[in-house]
């Protein structure tokens, strides 16, 4: 090829890849554009209410639409409550699905079962709520929480965490179901990281006389841990700000109850409740305070997990 | 022809007419209460077939409907609780009841049937504010002599999201109880002072029908639709009574319409025999003064042959017509409020 239609060729080759660079370049400050814009609008629509009630909006349990008085602090427990069973219960869970997965299971059941878990991360969340109201809550009413009422209500520290009457839906339920959501999520990044893990490492500790557990906890689990957190704080996001499923099994109640059983109410499912039919300036600004207060939960708990994903990390590297 | 030629083309020709009717016909928009949504559906549904008129009505709720009527969106906004005169003033709005319905109280306890359980509006509003909490208190014994009430706790279940229903419901209980007034009131929502909250009539009627020992209230149709245990009122001249349309439309018919400006008559605690205590219309807006006066004119027509045509088909869906006195009191209104850019009156 003469040498000027090589520069020409380069040329055009040039000037896509400038092209190229800037498209993407455009998408990714588009994302961050978006995201600026939502906080500011946010912040604006919530003006009126931060400035009707201050700092006292996060800790005033009130919510009195008559009265034109509001307080975030039932929803910002409910959320945070809910979202911790949830990971409580789901953690162990997702941990042991993934074990056997990757370590126990027959080859012959590993994709149907990895299959089912990755379906049960597709199902709508409706679905699941729909399924906690009509299918599990009554069940739970007539068979756990009168058992949970009369065995761990009269305990000393634990007790008042359940006592009350067995409805069926109430913050524990909603914990549970939400349980049930992140477990796929959680689950299959685990399994997915799990399966990363050089043979040659797992095979050394096996052989040295590890057994399963011990080359779980001592091997598999340090050298995957940053996408195993990966993989809860993706469920815990989930979780923070999943709206239908709990709204259907919470029991939306703007009441302070030191019971589980008792219904509470969800930052997100207070939204879903209440902003149709909000009448009046300091009410419809006060749910949009409370959007701006989730945003900035997922917010701190993202940062914090960061922070401490990063710590785990660089200590690593000062003692090894 | 194949299979799914014929197919296609018959639904080239069902394209073909439907874009082609469209274009010609007249399109109305309206917006607001849920609650009502099923009749105008339907009235608009068969309005269409007769006139090829269109109406677009889109259920947002009571505040949507609002706001959107005041920012001038629709032709006409829907409201389950009206607007006071004032508003009605301040926004350049008038308003007039389409259809009515009742509230019920239901409850789910073992062994009371429906219709059986008595209650007044003093012991409903203790039931709500918590402070009667067992089925065996002695005032609601009192009430019912002769039916045997379990000694278990009450749960009770109200909306956990704005509505009309609420409205109607507090502002009975406000009538008929001070401690009620003081304490909550009345409103679209309310802080309530006990219970869980179900996302709409029909998040309220699954729960009363999941928890046991439960009381809450729906719209009548909701009650009857799921066949759900409603208990008996005693009205403001001391009878108890059952919710149907025969008690509804006695309420409807002991409301001085006529002495209210701006039809803000709420049809709690009506006097009457027979009336129900717990019945409410639900309301149209429309601005006095009209940009599109041939828009406003095509929505009056639309609730004028609703009144005229539509009664049958609001009792197959439960709900209860407007009684001919009101509909002849809403028709003059229109003569004398609805009004173009000239002052010109727009129903003649």
């Amino acid at each position: 090829m003469p040498t000027f239609l090589r520069e020409v060729h380069m040329k055009r080759h040039n000037l896509l890849d400038i092209l190229f660079r800037n498209v993407t370049c455009l998408s990714a400050f588009a994302v961050l554009v978006l995201l600026i814009a939502i906080i500011v609008s946010l912040i604006i629509g919530s003006l009126p209410s931060i400035k009707a009630f201050g700092f006292q909006f996060l800790t005033s349990a009130e919510w009195d639409p008559v009265m034109d008085e509001f307080g975030a602090l039932v929803p910002i427990v409910g959320t945070l409550v809910t979202s911790a069973i949830a990971l409580l219960i789901a953690i162990p869970v997702s941990f042991g699905i993934a074990l056997f997965l990757t370590e126990l299971s027959p080859r012959w059941l590993r994709r149907p079962l990895g299959i089912a878990i990755e379906l049960l991360a597709g199902i709508p969340s409706i679905i699941y709520g729909m399924w906690g109201l009509f299918v599990f809550a009554p069940l739970f009413a007539d068979y756990v929480q009168p058992w949970l009422i009369e065995k761990l209500g009269p305990l000393p520290i634990l007790g008042p965490l359940f006592q009350g009457i067995p409805m069926g839906i109430g913050v524990l339920t909603a914990g549970i179901i939400l349980a049930i959501m992140v477990i796929p999520f959680i689950a299959s990044v685990m399994r997915d990281v799990f399966e990363v893990v050089p043979t040659l490492l797992k095979e050394s500790a096996y052989g040295l006389g590890a057994t399963t557990w011990e080359v779980m906890w001592h091997v598999v689990l340090p050298y995957t841990k940053i996408g195993v957190a990966g993989g809860i704080m993706l469920g815990l996001g989930r979780a923070l700000g999943e709206t239908m499923a709990v709204t259907f099994v919470i029991g939306n109640a703007h009441q302070l109850s030191a019971s589980l059983l008792m219904p509470g109410n969800s930052i997100s499912s207070a939204l879903a409740n209440e902003f149709n039919e909000a009448v009046g300036k300091l009410y419809t600004s006060a749910l949009v305070e409370l959007g701006l207060i989730l945003f900035l939960i997922t917010f701190i708990v993202l940062s914090l997990a960061r922070y401490m994903l990063y710590m785990l990390t660089k200590r690593e590297g000062s003692t090894s | 022809m194949t299979k799914l030629n014929r197919f296609l083309y018959i639904f080239g020709l069902v394209a073909s007419w439907s874009l082609t009717t469209h274009a010609s016909a007249v399109n109305l928009t309206g917006a607001g209460a849920t609650f009502p949504y099923p009749i105008y559906a339907k009235w608009a549904d068969t309005y269409k077939t007769q006139t090829g008129i269109s109406l677009n009505y889109q259920s947002i709720g009571s505040g949507g409907g609002i706001k959107q009527i005041i920012a001038r969106t629709v032709d006409f906004g829907a409201s389950d609780m009206p607007l006071k005169p004032e508003e009605l003033e301040k926004n350049g709005l008038m308003q007039f009841p389409a259809v009515m319905g009742g509230v019920v109280p239901v409850i789910n306890v073992t062994g009371v049937a429906a219709g059986q359980l008595k209650l007044d509006g003093k012991v409903l509003a203790d039931i709500f504010l918590g402070k009667i909490t067992k089925w065996n208190d002695p005032a609601l014994m009192a009430l019912n002599a002769g039916t045997k009430l379990p000694n278990e706790t009450i749960t009770v279940v109200h909306r956990s999201d704005g509505s009309g229903t609420t409205f109607i419901f507090t502002n009975y209980l406000s009538k008929t109880s001070p401690e009620w007034k003081s304490a909550v009131g009345e409103g679209t929502a309310v802080s309530w002072k006990a219970g869980t909250g179900g996302k709409g009539n029909e998040g309220v009627a699954s729960y009363v029908q999941r928890i046991k020992n439960s009381i809450g209230y729906v719209e009548y149709a909701y009650a009857l639709q799921n066949k759900m245990t409603y208990a008996q009122l005693k009205n403001h001249d001391g009878q108890f009574v059952k919710p149907d349309d025969t008690s509804f439309k006695a309420a409807a018919a002991n409301a001085a319409w006529e002495k209210v400006p701006g039809f803000y008559e709420l049809l709690t605690n009506e006097p009457g025999k027979e009336s129900w205590p717990i019945t409410g219309a639900t309301f149209i807006l429309m601005h006095k003064t009209q940009d599109k006066p041939e828009a406003a004119k095509d929505v009056l027509k639309f609730f004028d042959w609703a009144y005229a045509n539509g009664g049958k088909m609001a009792e197959a869906l439960d709900y209860v017509p407007m009684p001919e006195k009101v509909q002849q009191l809403v028709r003059t209104a229109w003569k004398t409020q609805v009004k173009d850019k000239k002052g010109a009156a727009i129903w003649k």
